[in-house]
């Protein structure tokens, strides 16, 4: 039997203690200093900031909540008309949900192949990649907001912009989230097929499709709430949906608070529901991949 | 000291320990035997509450532990160390701070978050390392270890929790022969000079036989054997592993020694 002694150190113990607190004392002073230029940072920013703002942070802190009150005092004065006014805006309200549907359809669509040609190890022309990462990057830098009011300018206002818009901005962000789950899957079943002389659309599709899907369909529903969000936004600009009918009532002076109050239940209420939906659904894809 | 009073687990339907009764009455080592799934590690995962019992108790010198909750039951765990198969370290963090993650139980989250742990505890992390004779690895990542050496480091992390009881789920499965006899060794090695109780999950018999003072077959989720490693017979372990008259000791073997000398270890069975 092999003898195997337990304490076989060619360095004194002592010496291993010095090192290794001498180690850990200039982790600490690194660590302290930077926790210390962070909190200098933080504070004279927020003085820079507070001086030039034109009104002052500490002088229109307690007046925060004057305009929901007023909104709200106005709303509970008028709240018998609630009802009529939510079935007056539910229309908008399903124009804006369609706008976001499908620009999440067209985006996800648009973001799988940006994924697929961009990751490492997957892409058809592994030359291009760098070409692809920076059309899904050039795509998600713009904000939507700019695309539709240039698209507004050009073809109109109404939805077609705002999809437009919204569906560049998509493929680009789910380009880049789906690429890091696509980088992160195993290229062995890939490996395979090709072994077996599978052309690179059947490899993708029955290689990486498989692993890929649960996240994929997760990635496009958390997606799919922002693009509400986005889609009523984009209505402030001129694109339609409820957007537009909010920032008609929520001017200040003209008296319509109670319509604004019915808007901001609908799209709450709106997203409060598709955020259940989807973080349901998601949690059934997440279980469903450990069975 | 230690008692086991009906301890029972069900998943579901499922019953994967099955009213499981152990009495220790001074720190013994004692190794666990059995086939994959029959209950060894959930056996061992409610010994350190890392999973709740469905019913039954375990006493430890007077005091209730299936009961405890909250920080009482932490305290529990750090006092009753676990040792996993697969190491479980943070790979990215130096082996040193793996090792002081022993003694999480005594600090406060505050603390951990800016790594202030004390001198004199660094000191005895690497003493520790230093006794199962791996100081020289101390400020490199546990991700840059060998499987041997991650695990020598996990064991520091349970000596670091100064434990009354180790409990060592398959701690040599996934190591080669001879990083298995180290760790097997330094497990005994703590036994002996520091009278703590090391209670194993092994899948192979020979190891149970040869650094064990009692072992405990497992079938099904019961306790099918109990007793010195002289009782553990040839026709008791095919009835723990449910194998034939085919069976044989060396065919669960992991000893180098085992491959030269199979018909050795056979007479010494039967004899």
């Amino acid at each position: 039997m092999a003898v195997i002694s337990l304490s076989g150190a060619s360095q004194s113990v002592n010496g291993i203690q010095s090192s290794y607190m001498a180690q850990v004392q200039r982790r600490r002073l690194y660590g302290g200093l930077t926790l210390l230029i962070f909190i200098v940072l933080m504070v004279s920013g927020f003085n820079i900031a507070d001086n030039r703002n034109a009104g002052g942070f500490w002088d229109g802190l307690h007046q925060i909540g004057d305009y929901p009150a007023d909104v709200l005092s106005e709303a509970w004065e008028k709240r018998a008309d609630l009802p009529g006014l939510i079935a007056k805006y539910f229309p908008a309200l399903i124009e804006t949900i369609n706008i976001a549907a499908v620009s999440t359809l067209i985006g996800a669509i648009g973001g799988l192949f940006l994924s697929l040609l961009g990751t490492r190890g997957l892409a058809k022309w592994p030359r291009l990649i760098p070409l692809f990462r920076r059309i899904s990057d050039v795509m998600r830098a713009v904000p939507e907001i700019v695309i539709a009011l240039v698209l507004i300018f050009v073809l109109g206002g109404g939805p077609v912009p705002a999809m437009i818009a919204i569906s560049i901005h998509t493929a680009g962000a789910l380009g880049k989230m789906f690429s890091e789950v696509a980088e992160n899957a195993d290229a062995k079943p890939v490996e395979g097929l090709a072994s077996t002389g599978a052309t690179w659309s059947q490899r993708m599709l029955l290689g990486v499709f498989p692993q890929i899907a649960p996240n994929y369909v997760s990635y496009t529903l958390l997606r799919f709430e922002i693009n509400i969000r986005a889609s009523a936004i984009l209505g402030f600009v001129g694109a339609g949906g409820i957007g537009y009918e909010l920032r008609n009532a929520m001017g200040w002076g003209q008296g319509r608070f109670d319509d604004a109050a019915a808007i901001f239940l609908l799209l709450f209420g709106t997203i409060v529901f598709f955020d259940q939906l989807s973080s349901r659904y998601r949690n059934r894809l997440t279980d469903g991949q450990s069975h | 000291m230690l008692q086991v009073d009906t301890l029972t687990k069900r998943f579901g339907d499922k019953t994967a320990v099955d009213a499981a009764s152990i009495f220790v009455d001074k720190p013994t080592m004692i190794g666990i035997i059995g086939r994959s799934g029959a209950g060894k590690s959930t056996l061992l995962r409610m010994l350190n509450r890392l999973s709740d019992a469905t019913t039954g108790s375990i006493t430890f010198e007077g005091q209730e532990i299936t009961a405890l909750r909250g920080a009482a039951k932490r305290n529990w765990q750090s006092r009753c160390a676990m040792i996993f198969q697969q190491f479980n370290l943070v790979p990215r963090m130096d082996v040193v701070s793996n090792v002081l993650h022993g003694t999480l139980n005594k600090r406060s989250t505050f603390s951990t978050l800016f790594n202030l742990y004390p001198q004199a505890d660094i000191h005895k992390a690497i003493e520790i390392l230093d006794r199962l004779g791996i100081a020289e690895q101390a400020p490199k990542r546990a991700e840059a270890l060998s499987g041997g050496q991650q695990q020598r480091v996990a064991i520091a992390r349970a000596l670091m929790q100064n434990p009354k009881i180790i409990l060592a789920d398959e701690p040599i499965a996934s190591l080669d022969p001879m990083n298995a006899q180290v760790v097997m060794q330094s497990l005994r090695a703590i036994h002996e000079e520091d009278g703590r109780m090391v209670i194993a999950n092994l899948h192979t018999l020979d190891t149970a036989r040869r650094y064990c003072d009692r072992v405990i077959g497992m079938r099904d989720g019961r306790i099918v054997f109990d007793g010195t490693p002289a009782q553990l017979t040839t026709g008791v372990a095919r009835d723990i592993y449910g194998a034939g008259a085919d069976f044989s000791e060396a065919a669960t073997s992991t000893e180098i020694g085992t491959l030269d000398r199979p018909e050795a270890r056979k007479t010494e069975i039967h004899a």
